[in-house]
């Protein structure tokens, strides 16, 4: 077994030491009814080329973001990672090390975590952000959750066009904590009237931005009527290069901004893992969960870093703690803060200006076809069409011509009447002949719907 | 085997702040600048903006890197970690073993990785035959019928566990009565922190002198109000808990469901089946047990197992294979189940979980079953060679870690967290301290499976070299360390005190303190 460096010798060796004679003999506190005679019925050990050859196999049987004209979002995008940031993250310092608890062999992992709260911090406009989350849908579970402690009330108010499986997210913490959720109906597009959902319970509005439909818009009117009836205001942003080209959520008002941070430097890997991302108002910095890195110095004075404000956390205050969140995204928000730092606030600002301008030219493309209409009316990098056709139908038959054409909505929300609706994404990773692949594609399978 | 002293010494200064191969690094803000960047990108094509009033007047306000100026920075501060790959690092209750690269390499098959969670369940049918494989050794090692795999770390899967308690009792018509979980005070703060998000009551159960559940105690504190236990097994003391059977029998027989903790579940992967042992939840962190690297603090992955009373609550979504392939259960409509809800966007950890099944292939059942006993006879090896000089607070044998008191220390002025930090200087990472909560000034010992007897026996030899100095009034050896990592112990105080989170141009620090 090439992982395990104990040979029979030592065993044996080993055995005598402790003074027993079989490995049985330190297994004699398992009850006799629970031990097994022999091994378990799964097959056995494999060489690395087995293994290899066998996983090999199942990889092949899917069909891959980078070798057709792809244009699926709704939460994931796919991006270009440049090749140093896979390296970095490879690193066996930074791969095979434990959550900086000794900070004075750790200092790799805190400065990186100290820079990552840095950028988040200025992408979102915020003054203080966490260590990272699993991903941006717990991240905004855990924001309703703090919303509820900073007010003491225990209901959120949440836009119909929040992602369905982030809305899924907060509803099953809330029908298992005994809270309260209310939104208004599911539409595409339009001024939701969330502030007319606001009651004396209510805590916070959970905003998305751009939305689930890739609809952006000013939330800084909507800020301050929210907080003027004393709640909270989250904003929760799925694909963070947008804010590369959009204004901050921190500047329009919001109290806490969480996000997906995928696109940073993380590849598609079929939903995870990804990085959540989770920043605040100073004033609420007790109330948040996840960890947080701060600056400190030595004995002899040299800067240096270590997690802080830990009496928040769950190995402290156990039953009292925030939250009860011990493992974040570690690995996952070096390769986000590699690739932002490659990047730069220069480069970052070109990449987005890139993805809005793919998917403008998709837009125009496909506002061409007879049928189709482009209802998002101002977009990042992806957009809602309407389809003279089922969206689930039209995707199946552009995949059979090697065109992973969208997320039907229908997908995620079965019950709101969207059918017809596909949601699109455009990114750096796609060709202005990706885009007129999809055009002629889209033309294509239409014919033969209306036919 | 030097058995001498180090004299103290202060380190040589140096011009450029830099000590040899420990090279000083500042941060990407003190020397990055806003047009440098890293990236080439293709020119950006003439359009019509549809941004609305949206867009931002400038540029983020962050500095860039060229490609070697990016990695020397990112090298730099990597040199400045302990990792698995450089030494041990046997901290008791994580599970530090050996990431095996061959998981790296498939977790990167673009087959894997390059994915989308949404795209056509059509055309992503090995993903799903991988989650649906991945389900069934998890399943079979564990004699469980079902497991739910979206979880994305250990406390998470725990979550997942209660939740699924919770839609049990519920679904009884009991949630009103049943309010109370019993936690032994020697849990993992992530359980009472779980049970408390979902509303229910804490209790403690004691430990008994044995470092096990006080099974009395334990049956005094049933009644038609506990709603669950939540135990660790192999406990946080690094022991079976014999009683297990016995403990589950009375919970259920009292209307309760068992939650256990699998986070030591390396101790008998392959040997023993917690479905034998009564158990209704439990997670598997596949960042302990299955090897998928810790990456400084994540991510992790902790799908959870679930007996046949809990199955039918079951979290969306879930991988079932049918006549045309395999299919994704995504809405509460399409399951014929009763899913208590959705934990997490997508499916869960996908990356993680081909690391995890490379794991189990690589192992097999027959090197799965022999992980636990190498990892259970490492520790009792370290737990053997140590006793008579440290004090071990329960007998032996232990299971995967060994755990220690400080009642060795007593009289020498040195403590744990001192005796803990003179092992960085001696090229180790400290053990677990001060916990499990139940013992005095705690050090828990987890080597693994994948040290070998000469690590083991060098790592034996220092810490007994350790003690010898702390009983031979060698106290600066202890309270003076590290004197020899990359930074000497940090103030602590100070960075709660004034909470520094990010950094600031010194213009804007000034403006802040004014």
């Amino acid at each position: 077994m090439r992982y395990l460096p104990l040979t029979p010798t030592d065993r044996g060796a080993m055995l005598s030491r402790i003074g027993v004679d079989t490995i049985d003999d330190l297994f004699i506190d398992v009850p006799e009814a629970a031990r097994l005679d022999g091994p378990i019925n799964l097959p056995p050990h494999q060489t690395e080329m087995q293994v290899e050859r066998n996983l090999l196999a199942m990889a092949a049987q899917n069909k891959t973001a980078s070798t057709v004209p792809f244009f699926c979002g709704a939460g994931a995008y796919k991006h270009h990672v440049p090749a140093s940031v896979d390296h970095i993250i490879q690193r066996s310092e930074f791969l095979t090390s434990y959550t900086p608890y000794q900070p004075e062999i750790t200092q790799g992992t805190l400065q990186y975590l100290f820079e990552f709260q840095t950028q988040v911090c200025e992408l979102t406009g915020m003054p203080v952000a966490n260590a990272s989350m699993y991903d941006g849908s717990t991240a905004t579970g855990e924001a309703v959750l703090m919303a509820h402690r900073i007010t003491r009330k225990k209901r959120a108010v949440i836009s119909a066009r929040l992602h369905p499986h982030y809305r899924g997210v907060i509803d099953n913490l809330s029908d298992m904590g005994g809270f309260d959720v209310a939104s208004p109906a599911d539409s595409v597009n339009g001024v939701e009237d969330l502030v007319a959902l606001i009651d004396e319970d209510t805590s916070s509005v959970v905003v998305q931005y751009p939305d689930f439909f890739g609809n952006i818009m000013d939330y800084s009117t909507l800020a301050s009527e929210v907080q003027s009836r004393g709640c909270l205001l989250i904003v929760v942003v799925p694909e963070i290069i947008s804010l590369g080209l959009l204004k901050r959520p921190g500047d329009m008002g919001a109290d806490i901004v969480t996000g997906e941070g995928q696109s940073l430097g993380n590849g598609l890997n079929f939903g995870g893992p990804y990085v959540g991302l989770f920043a605040a108002k100073e004033k609420y910095l007790r109330q948040m969960p996840g960890r947080l890195c701060g600056e400190t110095v030595d004995a002899d004075g040299k800067r240096g870093f270590v997690l802080t404000l830990s009496t928040r956390e769950q190995h402290i205050r156990r039953d009292k703690a925030t939250s009860n969140i011990c493992t974040n995204s570690g690995l996952c928000s070096l390769a986000f803060t590699a690739h932002m730092t490659l990047l730069g606030g220069q480069g970052l600002r070109h990449l987005a200006a890139l993805n809005h301008a793919r998917a403008v030219h998709l837009a125009d493309k496909l506002e061409g076809i007879a049928g189709v209409e482009v209802v998002t009316p101002a977009f990042f990098n992806e957009f809602a069409i309407r389809l003279p056709a089922p969206a689930e139908q039209i995707v199946e038959a552009l995949a059979e011509k090697s065109v992973l054409g969208g997320v039907p909505v229908s997908r995620l929300m079965p019950d709101s009447n969207m059918d017809d609706v596909l949601l699109v994404a455009a990114t750096e990773a796609n060709t202005e002949a990706d885009l007129e692949i999809y055009e002629a594609a889209l033309r294509d399978v239409l014919k033969g719907v209306s036919a | 085997m030097n058995e001498m002293t180090p004299m103290k010494q202060d380190r040589k200064q140096t011009f450029t702040g830099h000590q040899a191969l420990i090279l000083e690094e500042k941060l990407i803000f003190e020397i990055g600048s806003a047009d440098k960047s890293g990236v080439d990108l293709e020119p950006v094509p003439e359009v019509n903006t549809r941004l609305g009033d949206c867009m931002a007047p400038a540029k983020p306000d962050l500095p860039g890197l060229s490609e070697p100026e990016a990695l020397r920075h990112f090298v730099r501060l990597s040199q400045k970690n302990h990792s698995i790959d450089a030494g041990l690092y046997p901290l008791g209750s994580c599970t530090m073993k050996h990431n095996p690269r061959l998981n790296e390499k498939m977790a990167r098959l673009p087959g894997f990785s390059d994915i989308h969670p949404l795209q056509p369940v059509s055309t992503v049918q090995g993903a799903l035959e991988l989650m649906d494989e991945l389900a069934h050794w998890l399943k079979t090692l564990t004699n469980m019928p079902a497991v739910a795999l979206s979880p994305k770390a250990g406390a998470h899967g725990e979550l997942c566990g209660m939740m699924a308690i919770r839609a049990a009792i519920e679904a009884r018509g009991e949630l009103e009565t049943r309010r109370r979980v019993l936690v032994p005070e020697s849990a993992h703060g992530t359980n009472p922190a779980t049970a408390a998000l979902l509303g229910f009551k804490v209790d403690e159960i004691p430990a008994n002198a044995d470092g096990r559940v006080d099974l009395a105690a334990f049956k005094d504190k049933l009644g038609d109000d506990v709603a669950a236990i939540m135990l660790t097994n192999p406990n946080t003391c690094g022991l079976f808990e014999r009683d297990i059977i016995e403990i589950a029998d009375a919970l259920h027989e009292a209307g309760g469901y068992f939650y256990c903790d699998g986070a030591n579940f390396n101790a008998i992967v392959g040997r023993v089946r917690p479905g034998d042992l009564g158990i209704d939840a439990m997670h598997i962190n596949l960042h302990k047990t299955f090897s998928t690297p810790h990456g400084g603090g994540g991510p992790g992955s902790g799908p959870t197992v679930l007996s046949d009373r809990l199955e039918a609550f079951a979290p969306l979504p879930y991988v079932v294979a049918g006549e045309n392939g395999f299919d994704l259960i995504e809405l509460e409509a399409q399951s014929a189940n009763q899913p208590f809800g959705r934990m997490v966007a997508f499916h869960g950890q996908m990356g993680m979980f081909v690391r995890a099944l490379s794991y189990m292939k690589s192992h097999g059942s027959d090197g799965l079953r022999q992980v636990a006993e190498d990892a259970v006879l490492n520790a009792n090896y370290v737990l053997a060679s140590l006793q008579d000089v440290m004090t071990a607070p329960f007998a032996g044998p232990c299971m995967h870690e060994a755990l220690f008191d400080d009642g060795f220390l007593k009289g020498t002025g040195v403590e744990t967290l001192d005796f803990a930090k003179a092992m960085i200087d001696e090229g180790y990472h400290p053990m677990t301290m001060y916990f499990p909560l139940v013992v005095h000034g705690a050090m828990l010992i987890e080597p693994t499976e994948t040290e070998s007897r000469d690590t083991l026996d060098l790592f034996i030899a220092t810490l007994r070299d350790l003690v010898r100095s702390a009983n031979a009034g060698e106290t600066e050896r202890f309270t003076n360390a590290p004197e020899l990592a990359p930074r000497s112990r940090l103030d602590e105080t100070r960075a709660a005190r004034q909470p520094i989170l990010r950094w600031q141009a010194a213009e804007e620090t000034a403006q802040a303190a004014e």
